[in-house]
This record gives structure tokens, C-alpha cells and sequence, in this order.
């Protein structure tokens, strides 16, 4: 057992609080929250307590026993207002049945960490899920002590039922919940072994999939108030450009329009969080009674948009370095391919540097160089942006999607003036997240227009303005080089990594570490479209590219290409280069091996071709083996063998659930998917020219396996992504002889079709 | 503005709106039945499929002029008590990740196994290639199915 102080802080234990019963669980559909959607439920819903005991801010336990865990962190698909109370459930003790999630409001003094991104939900709030089960467990278990007169050390615990040992009294939770509320907080308090786990490491449904498979309002975008008025926004056409003037007199009298106007979301005086990222700042807004009334609107409006000389004088700069004589200044996606290969490679630095690279390349009897590309991507989540916002009387509430409820309670601080206090901010479950609701412009842009209407609106992005306006996944460029020499061991390697306008470089990753010579450079270009974190940031585009590069490393060097790798993590495991490095080589080395056994690596089928990749990020470990063929000009993929390392899986069922999404993500990205621009406007903005992957493009098969170590948890929601990026490259080139530099993959897949038909 | 009248789970309902109004905005601002989602607008992705008259069609490009006088259902009245064979293999498989997207798909579901109880892989990716799941969702969907047909294989 692991002692812990509980350290929640004081103050985040409202003490004796008692909530009459129902009375904080107003619209609160019980059966559809209630832990396992299952049988008995209907008996349960009978049973509402009477009296709620908070015995924390993470937990209440109702007079019969029935306990409310509040979810932290904001719910975006990866199943966290299941797996977060699962935590909690377990050191409480209490029978998964008795178990009702509701989603916690904003509460900066209660909860650490209320946010979605990073992978980070179960690995930063693990202890404190865990503390604060425990603490409520300890305290129950001294209110019993108390009432039987018995030391506690005598008590035990099962399924919300404390038993004393020498007498065999039994108390349920709920009699003796009301007592444990007046008990002192506890200074410390023990956690469960592992072996002890009855709910972490078994598989509970989600809590909310019932609610989802019979379509009652959960999503932001199904917010409907009285006196609610839907809110849209028209926006430039093209990055570098902005707002001149418009004729709005006709748009205003449209059946059901109330407004037509503009609004400067970020002036340039606020003092802005991380997460104020937005394409636009000024925007024009049409504001009306239904949402097709307010689609039709935008589309009669007559607007006259300008070139922001501020904004394209830089870029024209940087075109005209190129040699670019017509450089406008607005972004295009054939120019941005030749500054990242001609300008952005050229004047790199240094971040790491082990060795003499130099000398080695210099003596090398061979230098095998390769470029590797990617474009922007949009993040697409199925849901459009919205929020809804009530702005009146020096208060503000906002409900909807967002990934960083904290900050966006600060940026309406900061931009409408009001009281945090006066700010409530409530997270409803996301229609995906993906990186892109870290950036609550659109939260921000509602406040300030019901602000200015005095009214609740709802803003709702259209799919064109949700695809248009993005953060999106920068585009990024890398070239590596490998030296072998004349015995064809590998002496050197250098990789030169960059962006527009960031970096994708991980200096000290694998295979940082594993190669006595080793170089490594980045560089940046500048740019007016507006990018931010996409699932797994960065390593969304470099693990595909090194892994490519390794698989023909290896070809080169004769070796097979799992235990070139393999090789590699020995080296540095045992002897490393350098004290940066910052992964683990044998949990590395660990998830290769598993899949190389699962997917029967070594018997080899000829029918299918097959690539392999692994990689690190986000403090875990997976390894991807792809088996696929081409059939007409269509890539079909027929299986995809994935090995785990996270550490402790909390709700295995889910956590699959999870692996099998990411793969088929990283597949369809790397396979189908751009966002392309022209004279800086975007080229796609709906689903007809944006190809995301569909149902027959998916895998037939995905097999997860996780690897059992006993270890706290780590990031399970973007590990899974990257990584198959590099599967697929190389099962492309085994089905193709080509290898492929440059994503999406199916442009240059389709061209070589063209040739092997011609 | 029109008056329009539409059957609706079973259910008559009489609205003003325009003509050109799609069925998916009826239902979710008009009528409150926000199941079916919005995604795309132009039949591209799903979110929105309803039945009508009993095949899975998407509500952002039918008219409220031209889905007036027939039945809709939407995936508030696919059952009683969420307890369509379809809605009971999504919770036993446990497919959702973010779930937005899939109403749409037992929708589409839900019409394909009506007219074929039995289909084969190849029927199942034709019927349901129009629903996009952005979380990935794809092999779950097809194990459902599979589990709510009558083909189910081990
Ligand atoms: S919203 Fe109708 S198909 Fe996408
Ligand atoms: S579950 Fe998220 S879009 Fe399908």
C-alpha cells in the first residue's frame, strides 16, 4: 500500500455539505449516466436518495447508498468521463452499479488540471482521482469506527459495505455517509496495490452510450434556451486578407434576421491567453431565429473584403527570397513547398549535436538522403464549432465545447471586464476535439455577440466555416541523411526538420541515442495561416517519416527492419549516446517485440504486404504492423497489429476502442487527407473535397495489444496516431515498389496507377 | 413561410416554415429533436440520416416541401426504449468515441438491415460508406452490424 497526504487542499472539501435530494440533479437523465447501462437500472432509478453527502468535490453518496462522481476533465471521445470516476470508484470501494457520472462544473479549486489535450486526462490526474476515493473512504471508515466504538484497523470494506471483523456488524455507505461528512479531512491516507483493483483493469461501458444511441441533446450544438437566437459569422475568404465594407441594408430585412454587424474578438490592447488563437479577428456576424434563416442570410450579404498590408508584407518578403517575382504576399501551398525545400532547410540550427556527423558523412562510401512532406490539415471534428453564450447584467454563462474550460474563463475576463466569479463556463460532451477546442475563439466570439444583442445566442460555425477558419496541423518538411560505410554499418545521422510555421523536430528522441554521430537541425517559416496542436502535435508527421526513412535504411543495409530497430534500441539501452535522451529503449523495444509476435511477423504471408513502424510520444509506446494490397487503384487495408504501452489500463474495452480510432486516423490522414491553399484561400472546405477515411477504406481488422507492466498510466489518446503513418508508407511500398515521400499518400498512389495502366 | 404537415415517429406535426427549409433544421431548431446532426449540410457525411417512409435518407438536403405528408423517423422514435436490436449491438460492442456521428450511422444501420437482415462485408462498407465516423469508429460499426444481423460470424 502507498501512502499519500491528501493534499487536495482544504479547501476543496466542502465539508457537511447536504444537498436535498434531486435538488442538485435538475435535467439529469439517471438512467443514461447511471456506470453500466444495464439490467436492474430501472430498480435503481426508483431509488433516489433522499439526501446527498458531499464527502468531497470529486464525490456525493446518496442515504441509500447511490454515489454521484463528478468528471473533471472535458469529455472529447476519448472516454474519460468513464475511465476518470472508474478511478475514483476504485479506492472508494463501491459496488461500479451503485455509480452515477456527471460531468464537474469549472472549478479551479476543486479539480487541477480541467482540460483536453496532450494526452494527459488519467496521467495527471491519477493520484488525485485516487486521493480523493481514498479520502472518502477513510473518512467513511471512521464515521463507522466511531459509531461501533471499534478501532478502524478493524473495519473492511467491500462494494460501499464496511464490515467490523470481530462483531461482523455491516453499515452500508449511505447510513453512515451522513456521519463521515462531519469527520476530519484525513492528513493521509493509503492507496490500493495494484493487485487490489476490482474496477481499474476491467472493462465498463461508457456512461454515456445510451444517452448517444437514442439521440438525447449531450453536444453544445443541441443547446436550445428560450429566447435563444442562432448567431453566425461571415469571415475574409483568404488568409492576408480582412474586412473593408458591406452592404447589410437587404440582409436586415430577411425573414427572421434580427442583426447584421461586426465584432473585433481579440482587440489589439487584450491580454491574451495561449488559447486565444483564431484565424479572424474581426468578423461579420448575422444574428437570427433559426439557423437556415441565418445560413441564407450569410449567403445574400454582400461583403467587401481588402489585403491586410500588415499581414502580407512579410510573406511577400519571404516570396520574393525565393526568387518568386509575382509575390503577393498571399499563401499558396505549391509556393510554400518550394520555400520549405529551397529556403526553410537552408538556414537551420543546431539543436543536437553528438559526435563529429560532419567527419562521418565526410568518409562515408555512402550517403542515403531522403524528404518527407506533409501538408495543413483541419481538424474536422464531426461537430462544427458552437457555443452558446447569455451575456446580461454584469454575468456571463457559457455552455458548450471546449477543451480548455480554465483559460476561457480567462480570456472573458479579459476581454468583457467581468468577474471570474461572475464568468461560468460549462463543458458539455464533445462532438471530437482533436486539438482544434483548445482554441476558444468561437467561445469568445459568442460572448461578446450576446454582449452586444443582450440576448442568449447560439454560435454555430457552418461545416465551410468550421473547415475555413481553422488551426490547423502546420504543413512540415524533414530530410534525413544516413552515412554507411564501406562494411555498410551505419556511422552517421542527421535530420533537418521544419515548418510552416513550426517545427516537427523532436531533438532527443529515438534514434537520438543509438548513433555515435548524430546532427540534428530545425527551422521555421512565417506564415498568416493560423495553426495549433492536432493530435499529437508534431509527432503527427515525424514518427511517419523517420520510421520510412528507417524501413529503407534497413533495406539498404540489408537487415530486416524490425530488428535494425531492435539493434538500435540495444545500443542504446545498454551504451547511450548523449544524456538528453528522452525515452525508454526497452519499453521501446517492448512493443516491437510484442507485435512482431502477435502479428506472426517472422512466418511471414505472402499475400500481403506488410510495413512496420513504432515510435514514442506523449510518455507512451506502440508499435503498428500493417498488412494490406492494392486492388485496382484502391489501397485495401486488411489488418493492422497494434502493441501498447501506457502502463496501467484503466478500462481496457475502451482503451481498444481508443487504439483502433487513432490507427484508423493516422491511416486516413496520411492516405487521403490536405488542406491546400491558392492565393490564401483554403481549397477545401467540405466533405466533397476533403477526404477524410470512410468505411470501406478502413481496416478489416485491428489488433490491440497492451503490454502489462503494472506502471501509472500515460496518454493513450494520440500515442496511436502517429506511428501507423510509417506502417502504411512502407506496406505501400511493398505493395508497389515505390516509396512514398510526400502525404497525402494516394496523390502520388493514384499516379502511379496512371503509369501502370498507360 | 408555409404551413407544412409531417408525420414524425409517428407522431403529426403542423410547421411554418419556408419552403426550402431542410427536414434537419425542422427537426432540431423547429421541433427540438437535436438526434439527428448537422455535419456537413450537403449529404456528404451522415450525421443527419433519418428514414423516410423507411429507407435511410439525409434530412440536410430534403426540403420541408417535400418531406411533408410523409412519415419520418428520426433516431428518437427507431424505439421505445433504445432497445431497436441495432441500438443494443452499438451498447454491447460499446461503439461510440465521441458518438456524434453516430445516430447517422444507426440510422443508416437500422434502414440497411431492414431491407437485407443478412448483408455481406461488401453490402454492409456500400450501405454505410456515406456516414463518415471523424473518431474511427469503422470497425465497431461493422461488428454491430454484424451482431444485429442475422450473418453474424465468429
Ligand atoms: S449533414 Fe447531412 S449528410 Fe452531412
Ligand atoms: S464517434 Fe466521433 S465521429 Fe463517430
Amino acid at each position: 500500500m502507498t501512502k499519500i497526504k491528501t493534499g487536495i487542499g482544504r479547501r476543496s472539501f466542502i465539508k457537511s455539505v447536504s444537498v436535498a435530494g434531486g435538488g442538485l440533479i435538475i435535467g439529469f437523465n439517471w438512467m443514461a449516466c447511471k456506470g453500466p447501462a444495464e439490467e436492474g437500472s430501472e430498480e435503481l432509478a426508483m431509488q433516489m436518495p433522499d439526501e446527498w453527502f458531499e464527502l468531497n468535490g470529486y464525490l456525493k453518496i446518496g442515504d441509500n447508498g447511490i454515489v454521484t462522481i463528478y468528471s473533471p476533465n472535458p469529455e472529447i471521445g476519448q472516454n474519460v468521463k468513464t475511465s476518470m470516476p472508474m478511478i475514483v470508484a476504485e479506492e472508494l470501494d463501491v459496488d461500479w452499479n451503485n455509480v452515477v457520472v456527471e460531468q464537474a462544473p469549472l472549478n479551479t479549486e476543486v479539480f487541477t488540471r480541467q482540460l483536453a489535450g496532450g494526452s494527459q486526462s488519467i496521467r495527471q490526474g491519477w493520484e488525485s482521482l485516487r486521493t480523493a476515493g481514498a479520502t472518502a473512504r477513510q473518512m467513511l471508515l471512521i464515521a463507522a469506527a466511531k459509531q461501533w466504538e471499534v478501532p478502524v484497523s478493524e473495519l473492511s470494506v467491500e462494494n460501499g459495505v464496511i464490515t467490523h471483523k470481530g462483531s461482523d456488524k455491516t453499515i452500508g455507505y449511505g447510513e453512515i455517509a451522513k456521519a463521515a461528512a462531519q469527520v476530519e479531512v484525513p492528513e493521509e491516507v493509503e492507496l490500493k496495490d495494484n493487485d487490489n483493483f476490482k474496477i481499474i483493469g476491467t472493462s465498463r461501458k461508457n456512461v454515456d452510450a445510451k444517452k448517444i444511441v437514442t439521440g438525447q441533446p449531450l453536444y453544445g450544438l443541441d443547446t436550445y434556451k428560450d429566447g435563444m437566437l442562432i448567431a453566425m459569422i461571415v469571415q475574409p475568404p483568404a488568409f492576408g486578407m480582412e474586412f473593408k465594407t458591406m452592404d447589410d441594408e437587404k440582409v436586415k430585412e430577411m425573414p427572421g434576421i434580427k442583426d447584421v454587424f461586426t465584432i473585433d474578438t481579440y482587440p489589439e490592447d487584450m491580454e491574451k491567453e495561449w488559447s486565444d488563437v483564431a484565424a479572424f479577428s474581426k468578423l461579420v456576424v448575422v444574428v437570427g431565429e433559426t439557423t437556415w434563416q441565418v445560413m441564407q442570410a450569410k449567403k445574400a450579404l454582400n461583403v467587401e473584403w481588402d489585403l491586410n498590408p500588415e499581414l502580407t508584407k512579410e510573406i511577400e518578403i519571404l516570396e520574393k527570397s525565393a526568387g518568386m517575382d509575382d509575390a503577393s504576399g498571399l499563401e499558396s501551398t505549391d509556393i510554400h513547398a518550394t520555400l520549405m525545400a529551397d529556403v526553410g532547410s537552408k538556414q537551420s540550427e543546431v539543436v543536437r549535436k553528438d559526435g563529429d556527423p560532419e567527419k562521418a558523412f565526410k568518409n562515408a562510401a555512402r550517403v542515403i538522403e531522403r524528404s518527407y512532406t506533409c501538408p495543413f490539415l483541419a481538424h474536422n471534428c464531426m461537430e462544427p464549432m458552437n457555443f452558446f453564450a447569455d451575456v446580461s447584467g454584469g454575468k456571463a454563462e457559457l455552455l458548450g465545447p471546449i477543451q480548455t474550460p480554465e483559460y476561457a474563463e480567462k480570456s472573458i475576463n479579459k476581454r468583457l471586464g467581468l468577474e471570474l466569479e461572475d464568468i461560468d463556463v460549462q463543458m458539455t460532451r464533445m462532438g471530437g476535439g482533436f486539438g482544434r477546442r483548445l482554441y476558444g475563439h468561437f467561445l469568445v466570439e459568442a460572448a461578446v455577440i450576446s454582449e452586444k444583442m443582450g440576448k442568449p445566442i447560439k454560435l454555430v460555425y457552418s461545416r465551410e466555416d468550421d473547415m475555413t477558419n481553422g488551426v490547423y496541423r502546420p504543413a512540415y518538411h524533414v530530410t534525413y541523411r544516413a552515412a554507411l560505410d564501406a562494411n555498410n554499418k551505419l556511422t552517421a545521422f542527421h535530420v533537418n526538420a521544419g515548418g510552416i510555421p513550426e517545427s516537427p523536430l523532436f531533438a532527443n528522441r529515438f534514434p537520438a541515442g543509438a548513433i555515435d554521430n548524430y546532427l540534428a537541425e530545425s527551422w521555421t517559416l512565417n506564415s498568416n495561416i493560423s495553426v495549433g496542436a492536432f493530435r499529437a502535435p508534431r509527432s503527427n508527421f515525424i514518427a511517419g517519416a523517420e520510421q520510412s526513412f528507417l524501413d529503407e535504411l534497413a533495406e539498404e543495409m540489408g537487415q530486416d527492419p524490425i530488428q535494425f530497430r531492435l539493434d538500435m534500441l540495444d545500443r542504446a539501452k545498454k551504451d547511450p549516446v548523449g544524456e538528453e535522451n528522452d525515452y525508454d529503449a526497452a519499453r521501446y523495444a517492448g512493443v516491437l517485440k510484442l507485435a512482431r509476435d502477435k502479428s506472426g511477423w517472422d512466418k511471414g504471408n505472402s499475400s500481403l504486404s506488410r510495413g512496420v513502424s513504432a515510435y514514442y510520444c506523449h510518455n507512451s509506446y506502440v508499435a503498428q504492423i500493417l498488412d494490406m494490397s492494392i486492388e485496382g487503384n484502391e489501397p485495401l487495408i486488411d489488418k493492422v497489429t497494434c502493441a501498447v504501452d501506457c502502463g496501467i489500463v484503466v478500462n481496457p474495452d475502451a482503451a481498444k476502442n481508443m487504439v483502433e480510432g487513432g490507427t484508423i486516423d493516422g491511416i486516413g490522414h496520411a492516405l487521403y487527407s490536405e488542406m491546400t491553399f491558392k492565393d490564401g484561400k483554403p481549397q477545401q472546405s467540405n466533405f466533397d473535397t476533403y477526404k477524410l477515411i470512410r468505411h470501406k477504406q478502413a481496416p478489416k481488422k485491428i489488433d490491440v495489444h497492451f503490454v502489462d507492466n503494472g506502471i501509472d498510466p500515460t496518454g493513450l489518446g494520440e500515442p496511436p496516431f502517429p506511428p501507423v503513418q510509417g506502417a502504411l508508407a512502407n506496406a505501400l511500398y511493398k505493395a508497389t515498389g515505390k516509396r512514398f515521400y510526400r502525404q497525402p499518400f494516394i496523390n502520388e498512389l493514384q499516379t502511379i496507377d496512371t503509369e501502370l495502366k498507360t | 413561410m408555409a404551413t407544412f404537415n409531417i408525420t414524425i415517429n409517428g407522431k403529426e406535426k403542423t410547421i411554418e416554415a419556408d419552403p426550402s427549409t431542410p427536414l434537419l433544421w425542422i427537426l432540431r431548431d423547429h421541433l427540438k429533436l437535436v438526434g439527428t446532426k448537422y455535419g456537413c449540410g450537403i449529404s456528404q457525411c451522415g450525421a443527419c440520416t433519418v428514414h423516410f417512409n423507411g429507407s435511410a435518407v439525409r434530412s440536410c438536403q430534403l426540403p420541408i416541401s417535400s418531406a411533408a405528408n410523409n412519415e419520418i423517423t428520426t433516431i428518437e422514435g427507431l424505439s421505445e426504449n433504445g432497445d431497436h436490436p441495432v441500438q443494443q449491438a452499438w451498447l454491447e460492442i460499446d461503439v461510440p468515441q465521441c458518438g456524434y456521428c453516430q445516430a447517422g450511422q444507426i440510422m443508416s444501420a437500422s434502414a440497411l438491415l431492414k431491407r437485407n437482415p443478412s448483408p455481406s462485408d461488401k453490402e454492409i462498407e456500400n450501405a454505410m460508406d456515406g456516414n463518415i465516423c471523424r473518431c474511427g469508429t469503422y470497425t465497431r460499426i461493422k461488428a454491430a452490424i454484424k451482431k444485429a444481423s442475422n450473418s453474424e460470424i465468429a
